[in-house]
């Protein structure tokens, strides 16, 4: 079957495409991209005023099956995922078990399958039940659909176990994610150390505590040539690392969440005080930091654009602030926020955004989508730039309702998720004729 | 004209309380004070009211004092204390709340391990909640029983040298009594290992230094802070006996402040750790005194979160 996108924007930067033109999907494939194509039989979706992208693609997020399905299942987590405009995620290890073996993996990419929304790709334990001790089973990982591996919700116990894990997924064309922490700077830290945490009695997580992992990894990506991504930046310094080490050919790439690209720790006092939905790992940091995720995406430092989506159920977070676990669910909220606070302040383009979501990620972890080529999987984000959006808690996809941006406006939105040529979300809110 | 009633409904710092309001409370507790020197040492003022004191820290000198007051107000009274280890194995904070929120006390009064469980109580509870120390946020009605006791002796808060030395990090009393402090215009020296100094003391208007010799110098309150003995096993100093030599509170540090200085220990004390018996039993010492002042502070902050001069009377 033969479909039409007629009129849209099309936003396609791996292809230098930025243009009013019409996108003829063939099947699950994309037929031909050209200005005034003939319709000649196919079904026609009409997309003026809206914008066309390659699929955005989530390479950070959580979907706690199996083992918390509580909190979100891979069902609900890929319904939220179309839901917020991505036709694909890549899912962390820390499920209960472990997803460090072959098992799991072929479990999660089966109820992906029953599923049938956006794409998952399991992302592989770097060590065994990650304890930090030994490499899990990466080769095997791999073979049955792992695209990277990470221990995250932790960093890579030690030095030599990040080394070995470097040069060991170098085999593979497989990223090494890192979730950047010192766990004796941590301690029992909930909050970013500064002022704001220091005045509401929470013990601080420095900035260091990030940085100093990054810098590590960074140099040892360096003296083994492999490929470090470092996850949900929030510190300064920690970009900063990063930047100079692509200064000097590393091979590291990195992504930031849009909580650390819009919130302050600030939050935490006001208006709701010692609210939970603010408590993430990493902390929301200082003006500071805020603002150098900010330079780092316009800049081009940063790569990717990723949501940490980390959904925990109401009584989870209905506690004392200390005893609420860490973590927002954030796949139903971030194409708002980039392209409310990035795009429409002008801080980056709708192409640099395209980048961010959909050609980087895509490039990262060796996957298909990011480019709209005749031959490209038709995997596609269609957006409403001018969509007035409220975010509603009660009205998320995701079983979990943990958000900080509870009432929040924005302008920009989502209007249609495509995946594999067919329309697997479409927002009542915009009206396609 | 004057104010009779606190503008909230819930004590749950300093930080929410004006200068005014302040005052009012270190006034209302001058006439709880004389109450509480009566013979029959008992008003009506709180008759009826239902006042739980919840407490999830073992406590003894505030739950005493929070417990007196209530009763020399004529409240009705009790006692919920839990360990918090139950509470990991059984109910939540917010379950705990809501059960004793359905059998409609006046006020509770919370002691907790975590900063910002008042908050969370005061957002389920209809009744009035007392912060009565939550982790290393706020411990309210220390800091104004410390005011209470400083302008009893000198008269006035305002332009008066406040030192206070000890583990600034993880203490609500010094969190409570710096916003105390200068908000009635004291100069507020505060004083600690670097490795016990939070963030942001400078932007909250006090002077920080890590020599006590400067801290006292020419001080008319020197206001001591525990040390938590356990802090040893965090690394913060290296050892009990050099920080006693360090920034242990000695006859001869004391002599640098000036001549009728005032010393203050929220206690417990550990003798010889943060300050010298000398100085804890001494003629300049007032720790006694915060004790005996705030069960009058107390009394004051009921009275008043239940309605004050509108309600009733102290008569």
């Amino acid at each position: 079957m033969k479909r039409l996108l007629k009129g849209g924007r099309v936003v396609d930067p791996a292809n230098g495409r930025d243009g009013i033109f019409d996108v003829l999907i063939d099947g699950d494939r994309i037929a031909e991209v050209g200005a005034s194509l003939s319709a000649d039989g196919a079904e026609v979706m009409p997309v003026a005023g809206l914008v066309i992208c390659p699929g955005f693609i989530d390479m950070h997020v959580h979907l706690r099956e199996p083992g918390q399905e509580h909190k979100e299942t891979v069902a609900t987590g890929t319904a939220a995922a179309v839901a917020g405009g991505f036709t694909a995620v890549a899912c962390m290890p820390n499920t209960r078990p472990v997803n460090d073996n072959a098992g799991v993996t072929q479990l999660i990419l089966q109820k992906a399958a029953d599923a049938n929304l956006a794409r998952v790709y399991p992302i592989g334990a770097v060590s065994r039940g990650q304890k930090g001790e030994e490499l899990a089973d990466i080769a095997e990982l791999k073979a049955a659909g792992c695209v990277a591996v990470t221990d995250d919700g932790l960093p890579v116990a030690t030095a030599i176990l990040a080394r070995r894990a470097l040069e060991y997924t170098s085999m593979f064309d497989m990223p090494m994610i890192e979730h950047c922490e010192d766990p004796s700077l941590k301690g029992d830290g909930v909050a970013h150390e500064g002022p704001v945490a220091a005045s509401l009695g929470l013990r601080g997580i420095p900035g260091a505590a990030e940085a100093i992992t990054a810098g590590r990894d960074i140099l040892l990506a360096e003296m083994t040539g492999g490929h470090v991504h470092i996850a949900h930046m929030s510190a300064w310094t920690t970009i900063e690392a990063v930047r100079q080490g692509k200064s000097r050919g590393v091979k590291v790439t990195c992504e930031v969440c849009p909580h650390h690209f819009t919130l302050t720790d600030d939050m935490l006092a006001a208006p709701i005080a010692y609210d939970t939905n603010t408590k993430m790992n990493p902390p929301l940091r200082a003006a500071r930091d805020r603002d150098a995720m900010i330079a780092g995406i316009a800049d081009g430092t940063v790569d990717a654009i990723a949501t940490d989506h980390a959904p925990h159920h109401y009584d989870e977070k209905n506690v004392e602030f200390d005893r609420a676990p860490f973590g927002i669910v954030g796949l139903e909220t971030a194409v708002s926020i980039t392209l409310d606070r990035l795009v429409h302040t002008g801080v980056i383009t709708l192409s640099r955004m395209v980048e961010l979501m959909s050609v980087n990620p895509s490039r990262i972890l060796h996957v298909p989508g990011g480019s709209l080529a005749a031959g490209a999987v038709a995997d596609i984000t269609i957006l409403a730039p001018d969509l007035q959006v409220t975010i509603d808690k009660t009205r998320l996809v995701s079983k979990s309702k943990n958000t900080p941006y509870h009432g929040w406006s924005f302008t920009g939105g989502v209007a249609a998720t495509i995946v594999g040529g067919r329309t697997v979300y479409s927002n009542p809110a915009v009206k396609l004729t | 004209m004057a104010l009779t009633a606190l503008r909230q409904k819930h004590l749950l710092g300093i930080a929410d309380l004006s200068p005014d309001e302040i005052v009012l409370v270190l006034d209302t507790a001058d006439a709880m004070k004389e109450v509480g020197q009566r013979t029959i040492k008992k008003v009506p003022t709180l008759r009826g009211r239902t006042v739980i004191n919840l407490f999830f820290e073992p406590s003894t000198r505030t739950r005493t004092s929070f417990e007196i007051a209530e009763k020399r107000l004529s409240a009705d009274t009790l006692n919920v204390a839990i360990a918090s280890s139950s509470v990991v194995k059984g109910e939540t904070l917010v379950d705990t709340a809501m059960n004793l929120e359905a059998m409609s006390p006046s006020m509770i009064v919370l002691r907790h391990a975590s900063a910002g469980a008042c908050h969370l109580l005061s957002r389920i509870c209809k009744a009035s909640i007392v912060n009565a120390g939550d982790g290393m946020h706020e411990h309210p009605t220390q800091a104004l029983l410390d005011a209470f006791t400083i302008r009893e002796r000198k008269g006035r808060l305002a332009g008066l040298k406040v030192a206070i030395v000890g583990d600034l990090l993880h203490s609500r009393v010094l969190r409570s009594n710096v916003l105390l402090l200068t908000k009635l215009g004291a100069e507020v020296w505060v004083c600690a290992p670097a490795t016990l100094i939070p963030p942001g003391l400078p932007q909250m208007g006090v002077r920080v230094t890590t020599r006590v010799d400067e801290a006292v110098a020419g001080a008319d309150v020197i206001m001591m802070l525990r040390i938590q003995l356990e802090r040893m096993q965090g690394g913060f100093f290296p050892s009990l006996r050099e920080y006693f030599t360090t920034f242990g509170m000695t006859e001869a540090r004391v002599a640098r402040a000036k001549p009728d200085v005032i010393i203050m220990h929220p206690g417990p004390i550990n003798r010889g750790v943060e300050i010298a018996s000398e100085v804890a039993d001494g003629a300049h010492s007032v720790i006694l005194d915060q004790v005996a002042n705030g069960v009058a502070v107390r009394m004051a902050v009921l009275y008043l979160l239940a309605g004050g001069a509108d309600n009733e009377t102290v008569a």
